[in-house]
């Protein structure tokens, strides 16, 4: 069924993501692909894998965005330009156009926990979900003909056949910086919650009025070049040197 | 957004044939004569070939039945349905009028509104749509209803020429309603094009407060599904010479040449029809591909599209 769970869902399982940590490598891209082309549903087919000209299907994709404040072009005036990753997949949002535009029912939420679903088997490939989504989360697979998208690793987080500290998305599992967290953000007292109020956890386009679920954590405040301009001058001054430095800067004085 | 061909091709063509139907349902014409019965072969000819052809970009379309299930909350399966159910009246009237040359008021009036709730479905497809601001107008399905209703009208005028009777009213009409939908689809263009976006990468990322986003680096170094069905960019100023174009060749040339066909009347008035006829589809083509290419998706505020 298509239309969207009437109440709100008691759970809001979720990630946060913390612009502030992620390095851009990549790892949950790899990680995600990985776990979902082996799991939930159809395999994520990539096409002309060795040729000059592959693509292929993704549930988790980073984008790198190069932030300038006003008038930051010149450097040292303003602030500067700064690179924030910016991680991205399916929000599972409250409010899910990609739930309620699918002709057939394939493309479902969860009354129990809120998680934006396709059932494959039911998916005639028509697109339009992907078409309502503003966010770029879903991909068609080209090999399938189906509909794909983040799972939340639904087929991870209620696995018990798994170690408890695996009962996570395979993407928050993989993150070597930690940006990337789940949990219910239905729950105030969770760690996710509590990160969201801490942090001023915010939405993507809240003008889209999805309501999404995951949440996205400001890069903080950066400490201007010029603020760390001292300790670049220290290379060339030895004053204050200490110990094994003294004794070394003598020496190499004296040769 | 990408114009995939067969999308447009669906789009003109069931249009056109629901225009047609909706027309033929109205009796203005002679239901006894030849080319009245060969128009309602030939709408439903068309309904079933665009039907068809919206098929041929499924993914899967041997589980196509599937979208019929969803009316309560999708605008694609509410067309889906109403296509069908359309089919009905619309069969048993061009039955009557084939097989016994008669015209059914009752079934022909069900079967013209059938059509308009049709078309309006298919354009609410896209007009419901928040994440393609171009569409998401009330202006959209408009436009959609009223070039159906003068495609429809012109290709009557056609029947009516060569049948001989009624053609008067049917090509002033045609007139009216083909300068009526253009006049529409202008206060649609100049709305996408006085447009201030909805989202911006800056609210796409959140970031807005720390200065100005612009993307650095894609995920990817090709072409993905997204930017290949979404990241569809024509050149403002090609836009603009074409919808000048459209309006010329699909408005103006079938003004002056069903002004002719009225005036000349006689034998010159059938082919003046048939040309005012494929100019309007001609530039209806291009309206339509025009619909798709100018569109811009708020997810390229993830692409720097
Ligand atoms: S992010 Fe897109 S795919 Fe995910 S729930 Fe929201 S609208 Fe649907
Ligand atoms: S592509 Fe599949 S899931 Fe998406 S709207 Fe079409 S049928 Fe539904
Ligand atoms: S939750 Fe799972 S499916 Fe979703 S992005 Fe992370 S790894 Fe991929």
């Amino acid at each position: 069924m298509t239309s969207l769970p009437s109440l709100p869902t008691p759970k809001k399982l979720g990630l946060v993501i913390d612009l502030d940590v992620c390095v851009g490598c990549h790892a949950c891209v790899i990680s995600c692909k990985e776990w979902n082309t082996g799991g939930y549903g159809a395999a994520l087919s990539d096409q002309d894998p060795y040729g000059a000209e592959v693509s292929g299907t993704f549930l988790n994709r980073i984008h790198t965005f190069e932030v300038v404040p006003e008038g930051g072009q010149v450097i040292g005036e303003a602030g500067e330009a700064r690179i924030v990753h910016f991680p991205k997949s399916c929000l599972h949002c409250e409010d899910a156009p990609c739930v309620t535009v699918c002709p057939t029912g394939a493309s479902y939420k969860r009354a129990e926990d809120g998680i934006v679903l396709v059932d494959e088997s039911k998916c005639i490939g028509c697109g339009l979900c992907a078409w309502s989504c503003a966010y770029g989360a879903r991909e068609m697979d080209l090999a399938a003909g189906v509909m794909k998208k983040c799972t939340l690793c639904v087929d991870r987080v209620y696995n018990e056949t798994l170690k408890e500290i695996d009962r996570v998305p395979s993407c928050v599992r993989t993150c070597p910086a930690n940006a990337r967290h789940y949990g219910d953000l239905a729950d105030p007292g969770s760690e996710v919650s509590r990160m969201v109020a801490e942090r001023g956890g915010y939405d993507l386009m809240p003008e889209q009025g999805t309501r999404p679920t995951n949440k996205y954590l400001p890069p903080r405040p950066r400490k201007p070049l010029a603020a760390s301009a001292g300790s670049a001058v220290l290379a060339e001054n030895t004053d204050g040197a200490k110990g094994f430095f003294a004794w070394l800067d003598g020496m190499l004085d004296r040769i | 957004m990408h114009p995939a061909f067969s999308i447009i091709l669906f789009t003109t063509l069931s249009g056109l044939g629901y225009g047609l139907a909706a027309v033929l349902g109205l009796g203005l014409l002679d239901a006894s004569t030849l080319s009245v019965k060969l128009a309602h072969l030939g709408a439903l000819a068309m309904i079933a070939g665009g039907l068809l052809s919206s098929t041929l970009h499924l993914g899967n379309p041997q589980r196509a039945w599937r979208a019929l299930s969803q009316w309560r909350s999708s605008w694609l399966s509410r067309e889906g349905v109403m296509a069908i159910a359309t089919f009905l009246p619309l069969m048993v009237s061009t039955w009557f009028a084939v097989v016994e040359g008669r015209y059914l008021p009752v079934v022909g009036l069900i079967g013209s509104v059938m059509c308009g709730i049709t078309v309006y479905c298919t354009a609410m497809i896209y007009a419901s749509l928040r994440s393609i601001q171009a569409w998401n107008t009330g202006l959209t399905p408009l436009c959609y209803l009223l070039f159906a209703a003068a495609g429809g009208l012109l290709l009557a005028t056609v029947g009516a020429f060569v049948s001989g009777s009624g053609a008067t009213v049917c090509a002033i009409l045609a007139l009216i309603l083909v300068a009526v939908a253009w006049i529409a689809k202008h206060a649609w263009w100049n709305r996408l094009r006085t447009l201030v976006p909805l989202s911006t990468p800056e609210s796409a990322t959140g970031l807005g407060n720390i200065g100005h986003v612009r993307l650095f680096e894609r995920p990817h170094i090709n072409d993905n599904y997204l930017t290949r069905e979404m990241g569809f960019k024509v050149a403002r100023k090609h836009a603009l010479k074409l919808s000048r174009l459209a309006i010329l060749v699909g408005g103006v040339a079938p003004i002056v040449l069903l002004l002719m066909a009225i005036f000349a009347g006689g034998a010159a008035a059938v082919p003046a029809a048939v040309l005012a006829a494929l100019c309007y589809a001609l530039g209806l083509v291009v309206e339509r591909w025009l619909f798709f290419a100018e569109a811009r998706h708020a997810v390229m505020n993830y692409y720097g599209g």
